[in-house]
């Protein structure tokens, strides 16, 4: 697999309850992307040299045919042009950026990039756990999950209802959605983690898979382990170059080689974004030390 | 016309004046599905240790006008894990190897040199004396011409291979510590390494990077670069100077060769565009090509310093 730069015109920019959805023309990074991968996008040609921003990959069509399982049309356009999609919230100037995009506009792209999510060999219950936009690779994931004839269960989590991404989409991609806003707004209130234990042990999960903010993998990766599944969570960490050259996106993990107090700083863009959630060292990242809970 | 893009630089021919600047494209595997590592003037390693560094806490890197800070901390392999993994596939790859070398001491500074002199594929090496993402200001040599001196002193009584003395312009007198590492020895210079600043997040009222203070790079530091590219020109005409600062495009390039420098080097350019080392050299070409400048050695001589 190779990635690639590509320069993709803007099919769409659309809201998606509080975050920006932007669909680029992207037929070489589309034929390539696999769940949990990201795209490093550059928008405009501004002489004051922004840095890129790394989005995961929300959805993808591929080039004469369609992202989504036999009959599924993912956007719906009929229009197989090879696409992909990511979804964000506007947090600076490079977000702010990207949400002035209009259709046709051009945006610079190198993708895919990254390790993306391992599905498992054989039809196994998958609970998939996002927080806020992080949420956006699960559904490219479940698709492919569905695909594998993996059953899939979603939990969602947001601060508010507005902020829960693409709820309807995941009722549809489901077995089932279990919802959670911190104040209450919709579904139940509290975190992503509340429900996760007694959902795993009804659905008889065998995997579980993660994106959103580092204090929610942390909690998710400490429930799965106390229920004694694997768990892969997709990082979101501050990136340059996202091609490994810059080594700023390092998390802490473990080392591997039989030191187990030992951590090494791995490149989340190369050995990343997706982590085994028992290989990522919480405690020096500041979350609870993680044999203590799942102790 | 025809251009010869090549390059001699102490000693060493370079197939063009293009080089990957250090801590800027990784080992140099990494960037292997990107470009043609053998079609590249030459890769300046991210800079090696005698022991693996760990390097510094996250947040490492923040963006600023037209440039970033980063506090990366010299992660690394160390010199071991480097000539057995990195190292191999740079040679097999036929590229220009320049081994950039950290320590915290002109003893082992001497010691990774020794290391690495028997090692055929490294063809230059370059001495790291101005990373500012150091524990103590101390470390950064290049701030005192005795200490920088001492380094370079150290490193070429270990190797025969032909040393470049990186140095920072965050110094009153540039031209005195180029001309104390050439008159211990060095056979040329990298000017210039980041720039020592700092960025602060108004919201949480703290510093944007763990490290509180990080090197600038980028467009922003480019015409400091190029200013001191040019001071230690005229000051030391002959001596070989690789310069790097901000260098995005050809052009920005044809600015340093200009102002004397031999060499150049892209750096923060390559995080936004993967190619951009063979883009830059490529549009060299054309530029020279349409300028009628047959080498890149002749453009020092066609700069005219009265406006």
């Amino acid at each position: 697999m190779t990635a690639v730069r590509e320069f993709c015109e803007v099919l769409e920019r659309r809201r998606a309850g509080a975050y920006h959805a932007l669909t680029l023309v992207a037929p070489r990074i589309a034929e390539q992307a696999r769940p949990g991968q990201f795209v490093h996008l550059l928008a405009g040609q501004d002489r004051s040299f922004p840095l890129r921003r790394p989005f995961s990959i929300h959805r993808v069509e591929r080039l004469g045919g369609s992202g989504g399982p036999p009959g599924w049309s993912p956007g719906g356009s009929g229009v197989a042009l090879g696409t992909v999609e990511v979804v964000f919230d506007v947090v600076g100037a490079g977000t702010l950026a990207l949400s002035r995009l209009r259709a046709h506009d051009v945006v610079d792209a190198l993708g895919p990039l990254g390790r993306p999510f391992t599905p498992p060999e054989t039809p196994t219950g998958c609970v998939l756990v996002g927080g806020g936009y992080g949420t956006a690779p699960l559904y490219f994931l479940a698709t492919e999950l569905r695909r594998r004839r993996c059953r899939v269960d979603f939990v969602i989590g947001a601060a508010s209802a507005g902020r829960l991404l693409d709820a309807m989409e995941a009722k549809r991609l489901g077995h089932s959605l279990t919802l959670t806003t911190d104040d209450g707004s919709a579904g139940r209130r509290g975190l992503v983690t509340d429900p996760l234990g007694d959902l795993l042990a009804r659905t008889r999960a065998g995997r579980v898979y993660a994106c959103g903010p580092m204090p929610m993998l942390a909690a998710v990766s400490r429930v799965a382990a106390a229920a004694g599944l694997p768990c892969q969570v997709a990082v979101e960490e501050q990136m340059a170059c996202g091609t490994g050259i810059c080594f700023s996106c390092v998390i802490p993990v473990g080392a591997g080689d039989g030191a187990p107090e030992a951590t090494r700083m791995a490149r989340s863009c190369l050995e990343g974004p997706v982590f085994d959630g028992a290989a990522v060292a919480w405690a020096e990242l500041g979350y609870p030390a993680f044999e203590e809970a799942a102790r | 016309m025809t251009v010869d893009l090549s390059v001699d630089l102490c000693g060493v021919r370079l197939r063009t004046p293009v080089l990957a600047a250090s801590g800027c494209f990784g080992f140099g595997a990494e960037m292997a599905g990107w470009v043609d590592l053998a079609a590249l003037g030459g890769i300046v390693t991210k800079s090696v240790s005698l022991e693996p560094r760990r390097g510094r806490p996250t947040p490492r890197m923040a963006e600023t006008p037209s440039g970033m800070l980063n506090a990366i901390g010299l992660q690394n392999p160390g010199v071991e894990a480097f000539c057995a993994g990195d190292l191999r596939l740079l040679a097999d790859a036929g590229t220009v190897v320049v081994a950039s070398l950290v320590g915290r001491s002109p003893e082992e500074f001497g010691r990774l040199a020794a290391r690495l002199a028997g090692e055929p594929a490294v063809a230059l090496v370059e001495v790291n004396l101005s990373c500012p993402n150091v524990e103590h200001r101390g470390e950064v040599f290049a701030t005192d011409p005795a200490a920088a001196a001492g380094v370079v002193r150290a490193v070429k009584r270990a190797t025969a291979t032909p040393v470049l003395a990186k140095l920072t312009a965050d110094v009153t007198d540039l031209v005195a510590v180029a001309r104390a590492v050439v008159d211990a020895g060095a056979d040329g210079l990298t000017l210039i390494n980041t720039l020592l600043g700092m960025a602060v997040d108004t919201t949480t009222r703290r510093p944007r990077l763990a490290a509180v203070t990080g090197g600038l790079s980028g467009p922003a530091i480019r015409p400091v670069a190029v200013r001191c590219v040019w001071q230690v020109a005229q000051a030391l005409p002959g001596v070989p100077i690789v310069g790097t600062g901000g260098i995005v495009s050809a052009d920005d390039a044809a600015e340093f060769l200009l102002v004397g420098a031999t060499a150049v080097a892209v750096g923060t350019g390559s995080f936004i565009n993967p190619r951009a080392v063979v883009e830059v050299a490529d549009g060299l070409e054309r530029h020279l090509a349409a300028a009628g400048v047959g080498s890149p050695a002749e453009l020092p001589a066609l700069f005219k310093a009265e406006r």
